[in-house]
């Protein structure tokens, strides 16, 4: 789960990580009195979870409080186009005022799981406020990285390794080795999966701070983290995803035309790409989980009809344990009390297949059942 | 032969009295897998269809000489729940759960380095050696007993399709299990090929990948190495979008890495049969292994 920059940053505040006072604004009636707070010059950032704002057009820096005015009027309400965002673009709800810094210095720090070494991941750089794929393109010499065993946690050489490695001053170490060791433990105790710092500041006073932050929580761990979970904001959620997350469903939606309904995350794959094969667009990926309940399946229905481009849908359930009479009971309520009229290929595979199959000839709704994988695919070319 | 388990594997059930433990406890004795207990805590002295409840994994041991636990608690609990079994020096955990914390996982596996507990899963479907022990929640009655193809895979529901196809082709298998849809898993890809590789009686395998993290590469490289036996290989996700995370915790491409594609072309280049349409995987694989086996 993504976390806003600014709900990030009171993370950092409570672990004790400085960052710059900042201001949070989503009223344009508010600018006014919340600028007057903040001393020049200040920024105004947009907040949304896409990346790529500052190119967007949703980073400004302000010298005058006539053009931080300007800025955040402009910006708050704005539809945020970023590469990110798609071109709709995303409307920005908030914004964060933050005092300017003296900025010396700009470096990259991250961290993140390490899946093939089953550990934490610290990458740094000098080259920082850039993007680090390019830096890591262009001069990977530059940049740093330190694996961390979870059990053991940050140990001193690492911590140094990092200081020689930026070319760190001794009168910024001590700061710099602070603020890794509180990043660590905020890292570990919020059960983050990604944490970016781009740039992490080293001001002409020699403190560091973070001008920026990234933060993504593990959505697996929010049953621990109400207080994170609290935080998440749906806005910028496709309203089909969101709708389908609240049913337990797990659905991503893409822009073909053939909607698919599968049980099990793999096989759900799978089958958008047999769809691809078949000469047709999939217009989504749904896994309405191992058991497919009927009630899964009317929900399963329910989101899939919502979306305009869909022509036709195609449910593949491997039942096995599963009944595919019952199954096939499930579809055809679920098909009648939303009268379906879409064409639907049904591929099931179980015990009482037959059966299942003969529930649906006789439903006298437009369901036809496929054989295997290959006759389903024929049967979606022909939609 | 097969690998990890046979029929002599004694099994307890970790989270028996659940209504997923209850329900897979009795498929998994109904296929004829010898369960000889179960454990939830407090629940001591309890039965679930004819088996023992202990309240502890090293109670439960100490009483039934099992050697093998199958794991169905909440993903709260999961990771506590692999340890226990671990410090009861058990050989094999088979971990279903879904949902388990990364950072719970990155501590278990850690902390299982040098015991010598083989952890399959998490968020798997589990283990089979056909007609001999079943520990997990696959339909028993879709696979084929006696060989000659052993099946690994990621995924649960894709991996019986595979099993389905090849059952349907008259292709009998050795072992099939699924090692998980996590980004931090325990038995990986190479562990089990090794495996398949050392068994006389699996003559060919079949290996399920999907898009996420790099195993697919580093197994098929190790594949080509080491391996003399033919492997199938198929990768789903070939249609997924980069940055989104596709069901399972660990399915997504991400800054241009973990892609299909890039996972196809490694088998390829490492001599694997890569089958491109899953409607012609069964089939693919009569070809191939009646040519070379």
């Amino acid at each position: 789960m993504k976390i806003h920059e600014y709900q990030a940053k009171e993370l950092f505040r409570k672990s004790g990580i400085p960052v710059p006072k900042g201001k949070i604004c989503q009223e344009k009636k508010d600018i006014t009195s919340l600028l007057a707070e903040m001393q020049l010059p200040v920024a105004v950032k947009a907040q949304i979870l896409a990346g790529g704002r500052g190119k967007g057009g949703g980073v400004v820096l302000a010298r005058t409080m006539d053009a931080a005015q300007t800025a955040a009027e402009k910006i708050l309400g704005m539809q945020l186009i970023t590469k990110q965002t798609g071109k709709k673009g995303t409307e920005v709800k908030t914004i964060l005022f933050e005092q300017g810094v003296n900025i010396a210095k700009e470096l990259y720090l991250s961290m993140l799981v390490d899946r093939d070494r089953a550990g934490i991941l610290i990458i740094a750089s000098r080259d920082g406020g850039m993007d680090i794929e390019t830096v890591a393109e262009e001069n990977p010499e530059r940049i740093l990285t330190v694996h961390v065993n979870p059990l053991l946690g940050l140990q001193g050489y690492q911590i140094r390794e990092l200081i020689f490695g930026l070319e760190l001053k001794a009168s910024v170490a001590k700061a710099f080795s602070e603020l890794l060791k509180k990043l660590f433990s905020l890292f570990v105790q919020y059960d983050c999966s990604l944490v970016e710092i781009n740039p992490l500041v080293i001001t002409t006073e020699d403190t560091v701070l973070a001008l920026d932050a990234k933060v993504d929580i593990d959505s697996n761990s929010l049953f621990r983290h109400p207080d994170i979970l609290a935080m998440h904001d749906t806005s910028e959620e496709d309203e089909l995803e969101a709708a389908a997350a609240s049913h337990g469903l797990n659905y991503i939606r893409l822009d073909g035309t053939i909607g698919s309904m599968v049980n099990g995350a793999g096989l759900a794959m799978a089958t958008m790409d047999l769809i691809k094969q078949a000469g047709v667009e999939p217009a989504n990926f749904l896994d309405v989980g191992g058991g497919a309940s009927a009630e899964m399946v009317e929900n399963g229905f329910r989101i899939l009809l919502s979306d305009p481009n869909v022509r036709g849908i195609f449910i593949n359930i491997f039942g096995g344990i599963l009944r595919c009479d019952i199954l096939a009971e499930g579809v055809v309520a679920a098909a009648r009390k939303i009268g379906l009229s879409l064409p639907v290929v049904v591929r099931m595979e179980g015990t009482n297949v037959e059966e299942g199959r003969k529930i649906l000839a006789q439903s006298g709704l437009n369901l036809t059942s496929a054989t295997d994988l290959n006759h389903a695919a024929r049967l979606l070319a022909a939609i | 032969m097969a690998i990890f388990i046979n029929k002599d594997t004694k099994v307890l059930v970790q989270g028996i009295t659940g209504k997923e433990g209850r329900f897979h406890t009795s498929q998994c004795l109904d296929y004829g897998t010898n369960i000889v207990g179960g454990v939830t805590p407090g629940k001591g002295g309890q039965e679930i269809d004819g088996v023992l409840v202990f309240n502890s994994v090293s109670e439960a041991c100490r009483e039934t000489k099992a050697n093998a636990s199958m794991i169905v608690v909440p993903p709260p609990f999961a990771a506590e729940a692999i340890l226990e079994a671990v410090d009861a020096e058990i050989d094999l955990v088979v971990c279903i759960t879904e949902g388990i914390p990364v950072m719970d996982m990155l501590r278990v596996k850690n902390g299982m380095a040098g015991c010598h507990t083989r952890l399959i899963g998490p968020n798997c479907p589990g283990i089979i050696t056909p007609g001999a022990c079943k520990i997990g929640i696959m339909p028993g009655s879709i696979h084929m007993p006696g060989g000659p193809v052993g099946v690994v895979s990621r995924s649960g529901t894709l991996t019986y399709e595979v099993v389905h196809q090849l059952t349907e082709q008259g292709l009998g298998q050795t072992t099939c299990l699924g090692i998980g849809g996590d980004p931090i898993n325990g038995t990986n890809f190479i562990d089990c090929l090794s495996a398949f590789q050392d068994d006389p009686e699996t003559k060919a395998v079949v290996m399920v990948g999907e898009i996420g993290g790099s195993a697919e590469e580093d197994a098929a490289a190790w594949i080509a190495a080491n391996m003399n036996k033919p492997v199938v290989g198929f990768i789903a996700g070939l249609t997924a979008p980069p940055g989104r995370r596709m069901g399972h915790a660990g399915a997504i491409v991400s800054g241009g890495k973990g892609t299909a594609a890039a996972k196809l072309a490694a088998m390829r280049k490492n001599g694997i049969h890569v089958c491109e349409n899953l409607g012609n995987l069964g089939k693919l694989c009569k070809e191939v292994f009646t040519e070379q086996v």
